[in-house]
C-alpha cells in the first residue's frame, strides 16, 4: 500500500491539529493554546506511531520517476556519481535506490538550479576570490551541473576507450575520477573549479537521501528508516526523558497535509 | 515623485522582536505606531508543513532573498569584498517577526562585565592587558540600570529556566520552570559537576508549560517537536513577535503595519528626522511616512545600511579609528567544540530550540585571565535541538567525507554522537568594521554593506582553550571517540552556518566621540531617531544575543515616550 492509501485507515482515529485548533475556541488573541492541544496530541502520538509496512510493496506507478531538466545521459551519469557518494551497503540502500538523481533533477529544474533567491548580480571575480568568501561563479547550478557532468564523462573517456561514459566505468574508476574533482586536479573552466561542482553534487546527494520524499529522493522514507528519524511527528514529550532508545516508525508531511 | 502619507507619531522600520516591543508599548500608551515590514504578513497557521528541514533549513524559507540585496565579504581592507551570494554563515529574516520567528529562543542576559568592559578590564588586569587595536568599550548604562528592563522582557516572553548556580552570577528567577532534561544533558551535567563546574538548564524561550504573560497573552507548552531553529512554531510554544507583542499592539487600534514594503531611507533635515522613504515592492510606488519619532528596527546589519544610505551619523573610519557608523562590528566566537561518540543510542531526532544546558564558568571575567592570552570567554554547552537527518551527518576524525566509509559512519552515529560547545565572545577590534561597498548594488540601486572581518589570535586562542575544555567534558561523559575542534582556526569562513548573532555598527555609550547612540538608544547626532537592536552592542559576549536586544528595546520604548513628552537629548 502507498502512503497515501493507508492514510485513512489511522487518520480516522487521530484527530487533526489544524480541526482541533479551529473548533476549540481555545485560542485566546490569535494565539493557539499549545498546551491542552499539547497534551492531546501528547497521548495521541505514542499510539499512532506503531504503523508498520506502510510503504513496503509499492505496486503503483511513482510518476516521479520522469525527468525535468536532465538528458538520459546526464542523468545517468549524476545517478552513477551520487551511487559512489552515498552507495548501498549493509547498513541500508544508496542513492540510486532511494531515487536521488531524480531528486536531483528536480532541484536543477527550479528555483535551486536558476539560483533565483541568490545574489547574481555582477561583477564576478571567481579566480580573486578565496574559498571563505563563498560562491562567486556567475554560473547557475544548472550551467554548474552542464560542466561538471560534460567533465566526468571526459575523465571517463581517458579512462576507457571503449565504454567512454562515466556510468560505464567500474566503481573503482569513478571513485578515482571523484576524488581528482574533490582535490580539483580537473579543470572545468574559469569560472568554476571542479571541487565547487564537487561540493554542490555531493549536498545535494545527501539532501536527496534525507529530504521529505514529496521532493521526489528519500523512496518511502528509507533514508530516514535506516537513520532512524521518525519524519514529521507532533510531539515527543513523552519520549524525551527515557533512557532507552524508542524507535518510532517514520511519517511524512503527506500525512500533514491530508488531514 | 513619492506619495506623502499623513503623519504618525512613531514609524518603525522592521516589525521583528524590536519593532513588536516598541509598538506593544507605545501603543498601550496611546500613541499611533505605523510599522515598515520589509516581508510578509506572518502567523502560526503559516507553520503547518513546517517539518521541512529542506524547505526551511537548506532553502532558507524565511530568510531574505538575497538576490535583491545581501553584503558583501572581505578579510582586510587590502582585499576586494565580493558579495555573500547564498546563505551561509549567518541567516536574516523577514516577514512579521523578522528574525524572532526563526531563531531557536536561547534567551539569555549579558553579564555586568559585558557593560562595563573596559573598565573592569583596566581595574583588574590594567590597561596593557588590552592588546592593540581592540576597542573595547563600557556601553554608557550597568547591568543594574537595565535589570528592569530585562525582567519586562523575561515576563512578556515566559522564559523556562532555572537560576545559575555560579558564584557571583546575577541571581535570575525565571516565570517558567526548567525543560525537560534528557539522558544527554543528565550526562553533561553529571560530568561538569565532577569536574568542579556548575551546570544548569539553559535559559528557553521555548515554554515549558503553559504560560499567560502579564499582557494577557496564553500559549501552551513546547512539544520538543526537533523543528525550532529555522522553522516557525506551529504551537506558538516558542516566543516570537507574532504570539507575544504584536498581537497586543494591533489589539490597541494604534498600530499598523505596511507588509513588503522596503525603507531605502531616513530623511532628515537640519538634525532631526522627518520620517522615512519606503517602497512598496507589490507596486512599485514610493511612499513618505512623516513621524515624530522614527525607531531603526531592522535587523542589525540593515540598521547600519540604512544610516549610512540615508547619511546619518558619522560613517566609520577604521584607518583613524574615528567616526561611528560601522564600528565595533562584532561577530560569536564559536568554532571550539567536542563530538563524542557512543555506543548508546540517544533519542536525538527530539529535541527543542533551547533544550540544553551549559556552564559559565569560563564565560565573562568569572575565571582568571592573568596567565591567558584572551580576554572574555565562553559558555560551555551541550543542546538537543533535534537532529536533522541532512545536516546532521557527524563522523569520527579521519573518515571520509562521502562513499562507503561516511555512509556506514554517519548513519550509525545518527543518534550517538553528542556535542559540547563553546558560544564564545567576540571583541571588536579597529579594522574588523562595516561600511558601504564601493562596486556591489540593491535592487534599488542603493550601495550594499561592506563587512571586513576576520579572526584574530584572540578569538583563536579563545577556541583552542574552549575546544579543549569541551573536550574534557566530553571525556567525562564517557564518549569512546572523541573529535575536537578549534584547535587551530584559520580565517572566518562564510560559507558555513555559524551564528546569527552579528552585533555592532551602531553602538551605545556615553561618549558621542565614539559612540552613535545614548543609554536609551537615542541618536547622539539626531535626537528623534532610536536605533535599538543587536547593532547597539559595543562588543558581543558568550551568549546569544535576542535577551538583551529585548532589554533594550524596552529601554527604547521609555525613552521614546520621554522625548514625545520633552524633546531633547534624554542623556
Amino acid at each position: 500500500m502507498s502512503e497515501q492509501e493507508n492514510k485513512t485507515t489511522y487518520l480516522d482515529k487521530r484527530s487533526s491539529r489544524r480541526t482541533f485548533i479551529k473548533n476549540s475556541g481555545l485560542t485566546v488573541g490569535g494565539v493557539v493554546l499549545g498546551g491542552a492541544l499539547g497534551s492531546l496530541l501528547g497521548k495521541d502520538s505514542t499510539s499512532k506511531t506503531n504503523e508498520t509496512g506502510v510503504h513496503s510493496a509499492t505496486t503503483s506507478v511513482n510518476f516521479n520517476q520522469a525527468l525535468m531538466y536532465f538528458d538520459k545521459a546526464q542523468f545517468d551519469t549524476i545517478e552513477a556519481a551520487a551511487e559512489q557518494i552515498f552507495p548501498k551497503t549493509e547498513v541500508g540502500p544508496g542513492a540510486k535506490e532511494l531515487l536521488v538523481a531524480y531528486y536531483i533533477d528536480h532541484q536543477l529544474a527550479g528555483s535551486f538550479g536558476l539560483n533565483s533567491k541568490e545574489y547574481m548580480t555582477g561583477p564576478f571575480f571567481p579566480a580573486e576570490a578565496v574559498p571563505q568568501q563563498g560562491y562567486q561563479t556567475h554560473l547557475n547550478r544548472q550551467q554548474v551541473f552542464n560542466l561538471g557532468i560534460a567533465a566526468l564523462n571526459t575523465e571517463a573517456a581517458k579512462k576507457s576507450d571503449d565504454k567512454p561514459k562515466f556510468a560505464n566505468l567500474t566503481e573503482e574508476q569513478q571513485i578515482e575520477i571523484l576524488k581528482d574533482f574533490e582535490a580539483d586536479k580537473v579543470k572545468l573552466n574559469g569560472a568554476v573549479s571542479s571541487s565547487f561542482f564537487f561540493s554542490l553534487l555531493r549536498k545535494v546527494t545527501i539532501e536527496g537521501v534525507y529530504a521529505d520524499p514529496m521532493y521526489g529522493g528519500n523512496k518511502d522514507m528509507a533514508g530516514w528508516k535506516m537513520k532512524n528519524f521518525p519524519g514529521h511527528q507532533s510531539s515527543y514529550t513523552n519520549v524525551l526523558e527515557k533512557d532507552e532508545f524508542v524507535k518510532i516508525d517514520p511519517m511524512s508531511l503527506n500525512s500533514q497535509h491530508q488531514h | 515623485m513619492a506619495t506623502k502619507l499623513p503623519k504618525t507619531d512613531i514609524v518603525l522600520v522592521g516589525v521583528g522582536w524590536v519593532g513588536g516591543i516598541i509598538a506593544a508599548e507605545l501603543t498601550k500608551k496611546g500613541y499611533k505606531v505605523v510599522g515598515i515590514e520589509r516581508g510578509k504578513e506572518r502567523s502560526t497557521e503559516d507553520y503547518f508543513m513546517a517539518h521541512d528541514e529542506l524547505r526551511y533549513a537548506e532553502r532558507k524559507e524565511m530568510m531574505q532573498d538575497l538576490s535583491k540585496e545581501t553584503i558583501t565579504f572581505r578579510h582586510d581592507m587590502t582585499k576586494r569584498a565580493l558579495p555573500y551570494r547564498e546563505w551561509g554563515s549567518f541567516l536574516i529574516g523577514e516577514g512579521t517577526g523578522g528574525s524572532g520567528e526563526h531563531w531557536n529562543g536561547q534567551t539569555y542576559r549579558f553579564l555586568p562585565y559585558d557593560f562595563e568592559i573596559y573598565s573592569e578590564t583596566v581595574k583588574r588586569y590594567g590597561k596593557g592587558k588590552i592588546p592593540k587595536g581592540m576597542m573595547l568599550q563600557d556601553w554608557g548604562i550597568t547591568y543594574e540600570e537595565l535589570e528592569p528592563y530585562f525582567d519586562k522582557f523575561d515576563a512578556m516572553t515566559g522564559i523556562s529556566g532555572e537560576a545559575n548556580p555560579l558564584p557571583d552570577s546575577p541571581q535570575i528567577k525565571y516565570p517558567n520552570p526548567p525543560m525537560l532534561e534528557t539522558p544527554a544533558i543528565k550526562l553533561f551535567k553529571n560530568a561538569a559537576k565532577e569536574l568542579g563546574y556548575h551546570p544548569y538548564h539553559m535559559p528557553s524561550n521555548n515554554l515549558s508549560q503553559s504560560y499567560t504573560n502579564p499582557d494577557g497573552v496564553s500559549r501552551g507548552a513546547c512539544q520538543y517537536c526537533g523543528f525550532c531553529e529555522r522553522f516557525g512554531c506551529e504551537y506558538g510554544a516558542k516566543a516570537s513577535p507574532v504570539v507575544t507583542v504584536l498581537p497586543v499592539a494591533k489589539e490597541t487600534g494604534n498600530f499598523e503595519v505596511r507588509t513588503h514594503s522596503v525603507v531605502r531611507k531616513v530623511l532628515h533635515t537640519n538634525g532631526k528626522a522627518t520620517g522615512v522613504l519606503y517602497v512598496d515592492i507589490r507596486t512599485g510606488e514610493e511612499f513618505i511616512q512623516e513621524a515624530d519619532v522614527v525607531v531603526v528596527s531592522a535587523y542589525q546589519m540593515n540598521n547600519i545600511k540604512l544610516l549610512l544610505n540615508s547619511q546619518l551619523g558619522r560613517p566609520y573610519d577604521p584607518v583613524t579609528g574615528t567616526g561611528v557608523i560601522g564600528r565595533n562590528y562584532a561577530y560569536q566566537t564559536i568554532l571550539g567544540t567536542a563530538v563524542g561518540f557512543f555506543d548508546k543510542e540517544f533519542n536525538l531526532y527530539g529535541g527543542a530550540g533551547s533544550l540544553g544546558a551549559q556552564i559559565d564558568d569560563f564565560n565573562g571575567d568569572f575565571f582568571d585571565h592573568t596567565d591567558l592570552d584572551f580576554l572574555h570567554g565562553a559558555t560551555i554547552q551541550i543542546t538537543q535541538l533535534g537532529d536533522r537527518p541532512i545536516a546532521n551527518n557527524q563522523i569520527p576524525a579521519g573518515v571520509p567525507t562521502w562513499g562507503k566509509e561516511f555512509k556506514d559512519a554517519s548513519v550509525t552515529n545518527a543518534n550517538r554522537a553528542l556535542i559540547v560547545k563553546a558560544q564564545g565572545a567576540s571583541l571588536p577590534w579597529q579594522d574588523n568594521y562595516i561600511d558601504l561597498d564601493p562596486t556591489y548594488k540593491d535592487a534599488f540601486g542603493d550601495p550594499l554593506l561592506r563587512m571586513t572581518f576576520n579572526w584574530k589570535d584572540q578569538d583563536r586562542q579563545l577556541m583552542k582553550f574552549m575546544g579543549e575544555k569541551s573536550a574534557e567534558i566530553m571525556k567525562k561523559m564517557g564518549a569512546k571517540d572523541i573529535k575536537i575542534n578549534g584547535l587551530e582556526v584559520g580565517d572566518y569562513d562564510i560559507r558555513n552556518y555559524q551564528s546569527t548573532h552579528n552585533t555592532g555598527g551602531v553602538i551605545m555609550g556615553s561618549d558621542p566621540e565614539t559612540s552613535a547612540l545614548n543609554s536609551y538608544l537615542q541618536m547622539w547626532d539626531c535626537e528623534n531617531v532610536f536605533v535599538p537592536g543587536a547593532s547597539a552592542f559595543a562588543q558581543n559576549s558568550g551568549y546569544n544575543p535576542t535577551g538583551t536586544v529585548g532589554a533594550l528595546a524596552y529601554r527604547a520604548a521609555e525613552g521614546i515616550e520621554k522625548y514625545l513628552k520633552t524633546g531633547g537629548l534624554l542623556v
